[in-house]
């Protein structure tokens, strides 16, 4: 087979995508992943990295719930290094009804989660950041999972198996013959090459943006952007999941998440001309604290290190034009029985948590239109990285030595360490060293600033790249061919800092990027910022 | 989180601040071992990092700080909490002031020349660590609190007023001229000086050596004894020593949580209240005539975190015919227990070097300083003797003209 030809071209770089593709590869398929820009950067990196247990849908949506759960235990086993064994409380305040909670707690057991109704004072022993006021709490097996981690364990097991990625690789145009999807026509953004690829079956996987890519093919599907945003608080506030225990609204969940807080979401239906570059607002800021401080009330005076916003890919069914009735479990379009188009399958809806079921179910499907007969292996194989490693006390070991291996697992050995160079910290916040992001650079797909942070956490932490970024900015020697290009892309990810930034920019934050300004501004000659960040 | 670590601008200036970084390489410095690594510590104790254990405590990190973050705070308490919680037993002796100074000053005699008896501090320096080229203070044969019990107790009740007189482990067991000196100045000023019942060392060398439950131990008996000394924080409690004092006021609430409200306020040192009645025209002094001295004075690192450096320099320049130069900032090396251990000692005197030079062309005839420690570490590392500005004041004051400008006697 010439290399412009594949058995399966996966559009979409999230954890879906991945997942996908790695599925597939894993089956003997010949793969093609495509991402428009990094991976991770849709609504994979923008949630709240929750490791369900399906607690908060047993009651609602209990096909949901099993789903969540099921993946739950299969993600702690295949992505032991993505993931952080928490608990979860689901708490009942003094303004909530606490008959629900027996309502709750019962579905989750039907639904196979093991959820405990535990005494409110235990509750506030185990976690004592917990509001103090609570009536009422059940502990069920929720998580913190690293989406970042995980998208990237899926993209690099995916190519072990032989799958080719493109990354900054914008889908220009859906080839079909007839009503015969044959393949898709590529912009490379960085180099501005066209370049055409087939193959018998194309993976839609673009989340919000799957709605374009189907369009693109001829097909229909009725989706709803939302926009969730979420808040990071600048250390651990909690180290349990906190969640209310009613039914879901906003702001109700705080999941402790490596060094770090995150607290949301808020839901708001958005154009789908705004899905690029969505803005968290002031009313959002305001409506999550609030909220958040019923979950625990240290967040009120706690530092807010950024705002972030996503976009969830809802889909209406297919019977229900108005789009009235979301469903919120995996949709799987065949496009062939659906709208008689051949060769071409839509995966969305869904949840970062299911992604591994969406991909086993769209795997499932091109085998099938292949006739291919694999069966799905990847609940029982372990993903890069997810080998047990030791994680003990270890007073004489470095901080950056146990970061690292928190971050890359069991590949963290890869790490070079030689000199003291290697071990010199770049970004101090997160413990990132000079040989961690040389090990990313040569093997984690690295083309900018940006692709670093996802891929190690450097510029992640309190300082959001202050000290760091300049720092990083010299070493990437293969993104950066020469100092021009460096300092481009040290202000690109001085802006993205910026951007989630602007909506908490008060406070400690704020005497912060304005020492930031001084460093970029007066040192490295950047010149006068917009006050409001640009796109 | 009173130690506010979140306001951290990440500016490092501790980092430039800290006396250790520059000779320990080992060591990642205040910002590190402080708020970033607390990030990680609250994530998981196993974030640990044992090179906390090369912090000084000096807390000059707090006073370069321009966000007021306790950054030697968060470092003590995160020894205490994560660190080994066996303590070795040299660490135990160092810091166990109280039962070594009780036991020592009993066989001064003979505890004196066996400590400074080459064979001896061979010994200690194999076995314990505690560092041969190290000098011992000299325990006193007699404790201050003995002294001042039978020749002087009876008589306060005739002064005017009152103080309470938190001596600490120093003057009782090493050097009781210093309380002694205090007990006539403060006698000149018309003030009768009465001690603290069952007073115990403040618990620095405990805190330093992460011994916190001793130190918490320690730390709510003396609030306990200086409450009911002092009539309820009623009367003014002074010190003659800069760390006893910092560790009663900042470290017992900040690092021990031990609320010492009552008493905080009162709770000095001899050279702020002595200055302060002068400031206030509440006392005169009267100096001796002829009185000549060169003097150079160190302020010990815990004087500049109280902020009251200013008040024994002050004091000093009031005596005329006194010559003061008022040394650059810079820590000894010594930090208490710090600079007797043997895998310290080295970097205990490159800190120090700086100061030990600019001494050297000063050339006082003596330094002055109000901390112990920096005492027994210049005393060592220069050939100039140290003394606590109550001293010099006691030496250069017309003790009875001064008792009569005062109205008394």
């Amino acid at each position: 087979m010439d290399n412009r030809e594949f058995d399966v071209i996966v559009i979409g770089g999230g954890i879906t995508g991945a997942g996908t593709a790695r599925d597939c590869a894993m089956r003997g398929l010949k793969v093609l992943l495509v991402e428009r820009m990094d991976i991770a950067t849709g609504a994979t990196g923008r949630n709240h990295g929750l490791l369900h247990s399906g607690a908060r849908y047993a009651v609602t949506d209990m096909e949901s719930a099993e789903e969540c759960i099921r993946e739950n235990m299969i993600l702690r086993k295949i992505a032991r290094h993505c993931v952080e064994e928490t608990d979860g409380f689901f708490i009942t305040l003094p303004e909530d009804d606490l008959g629900y909670q027996a309502t709750f707690a019962a579905a989750c057991n039907a639904a196979g989660i093991k959820a405990e109704i535990i005494d409110p004072g235990l509750a506030r022993r185990i976690e004592p950041s917990v509001n103090p006021d609570l009536i009422g709490a059940v502990r069920v097996p929720d998580g913190a999972v690293d989406p970042f981690r995980l998208c990237a364990a899926n993209v690099m097991d995916a190519k072990l198996h032989g799958a080719k990625v493109l990354v900054y690789s914008v889908v220009t145009r859906i080839m079909k013959e007839g009503d015969t999807v044959k393949g898709i026509e590529v912009l490379d953004t960085r180099s501005g090459q066209k370049s055409e690829y087939y193959a018998p079956i194309t993976v839609n996987a673009g989340g919000i943006w799957g709605n374009a890519i189907a369009e693109m093919a001829g097909a229909h599907i009725n989706m709803f952007p939302a926009k969730g945003s979420l808040l990071i608080f600048e250390h651990r506030v909690n180290n349990v999941v906190i969640n209310r225990c009613r039914k879901p609204a906003n702001a109700d969940i705080l999941v402790p998440g490596d060094t770090v807080s995150v607290l949301g979401t808020t839901s708001t239906k958005i154009p789908f001309e705004e899905c690029d570059g969505v803005r968290v607002t002031a009313d959002e800021v305001d409506l999550l604290i609030s909220e958040g401080e019923k979950l625990a009330p240290a967040l009120a005076d706690t530092r807010i290190l950024r705002a972030y916003a996503g976009v969830r890919p809802l889909v209406a069914t297919d019977d229900d034009p108005s789009g009235r009735s979301i469903s919120r479990g995996i949709v799987l379009l065949d496009h062939e029985s659906r709208d008689g188009i051949r060769g071409f399958v839509s995966i969305t809806g869904g949840k970062l948590m299911t992604y591994r079921l969406m991909g086993e179910w769209t795997a499932d499907l091109v085998c099938k239109k292949l006739g291919v007969s694999q069966a799905c292996r990847t609940a029982e194989v372990p993903l890069p990285g997810s080998e047990p490693v030791s994680m003990e006390k270890e007073p004489k070991k470095k901080i950056f030595a146990k970061a690292e291996t928190g971050r890359h697992g069991g590949l963290a050995s890869r790490i070079r360490h030689e000199n003291e160079l290697q071990n010199s910290l770049v970004c101090e916040c997160e413990n990132v060293t000079v040989g961690e992001i040389e090990y990313a650079e040569d093997n984690l797909d690295v083309n900018n600033l940006v692709d670093l942070r996802r891929r190690t956490r450097f510029g992640m932490g309190v300082c959001q790249g202050e000290l760091c970024a300049c720092r990083a900015a010299g070493l990437l020697k293969k993104a950066h061919r020469c100092s021009d290009e460096a300092m481009d892309d040290l202000k690109a990810f001085i802006e993205e800092r910026w951007k989630g930034l602007y909506p908490v920019n008060w406070g400690a934050a704020m005497r912060e990027n304005e020492y930031t300004q001084w460093v970029y501004s007066g040192m490295c000659g950047f010149g006068e910022y917009d006050t409001e960040p640009t796109e | 989180m009173n130690e506010n670590f979140e306001q951290c601008l990440k500016c490092t200036v501790c980092t430039v601040y800290c006396p250790v970084v520059p000779v320990n390489t080992d060591f990642p410095g205040p910002k590190q071992a402080g708020p970033d690594g607390e990030r990680y510590r609250l994530k998981a104790g196993l974030f640990y990092d044992d090179t906390l254990k090369y912090c000084l405590n000096c807390k000059r990190c707090e006073v370069a700080c321009p966000s007021g973050i306790l950054i030697g705070d968060i470092i003590q308490k995160a020894k205490m909490k994560y660190g080994p919680q066996k303590t070795k037993l040299r660490d135990a002796m160092l810091a166990e002031t109280d039962f070594m100074g009780s036991v020592a000053t009993v066989f001064a005699p003979i505890a004196n020349p066996v400590l400074a008896a080459r064979p001896v501090k061979a010994v200690m320096d194999s076995v314990l660590k505690i560092d041969h080229r190290r000098t011992f203070p000299k325990y006193s044969g007699q404790k201050f609190v003995t002294w001042f019990r039978k020749n002087m107790a009876a008589g306060q009740e005739k002064y005017p007023k009152k103080a309470v007189y938190f001596h600490g482990c120093y003057v009782n067991y090493n050097y009781p001229a210093l309380g002694k000196d205090l007990v006539a100045v403060m006698n000149a000023l018309g003030y009768g000086i009465s001690l603290i019942d069952g007073e115990k060392c403040c618990g620095t060398a405990l805190i330093a050596n992460a011994m916190g439950k001793r130190a918490l131990r320690q730390a709510r008996h003396n609030v306990k004894a200086i409450e009911s000394a002092s009539d309820a924080g009623r009367l003014p409690v002074i010190s003659t020593s800069s760390t006893c004092s910092f560790t009663i006021r900042d470290e017992y609430p900040h690092v021990l949580g031990v609320d010492n409200g009552k008493i905080r306020e009162n709770v000095s040192l001899a050279v702020k209240f002595i200055y302060s009645l002068v400031e206030n025209g509440e006392v005169k002094l009267v100096f001796k005539p002829g009185y000549r001295s060169k003097v150079a004075y160190h302020a010990p690192c815990h004087m500049e975190k109280l902020g009251w450096n200013i008040f024994s320099e002050e004091l000093l320049k009031m005596i005329p015919g006194l010559d003061l130069t008022v040394l650059d900032s810079n820590c000894c090396g010594i930090a208490g227990t710090y600079g007797f251990k043997k895998e310290n000692y080295e970097k205990s005197q490159a800190i120090g070097k700086p100061l030990f030079d600019q001494i050297g062309k000063v050339a006082p005839d003596f330094i002055a300083c109000d901390c112990e420690t920096c005492k027994w570490q210049l005393e060592m590392s220069t050939p100039y003797k140290v003394k606590n500005p109550v001293t010099i004041l006691a030496e250069a004051l017309d003790l009875d003209a001064t008792a009569k400008a005062n109205n008394h006697q």
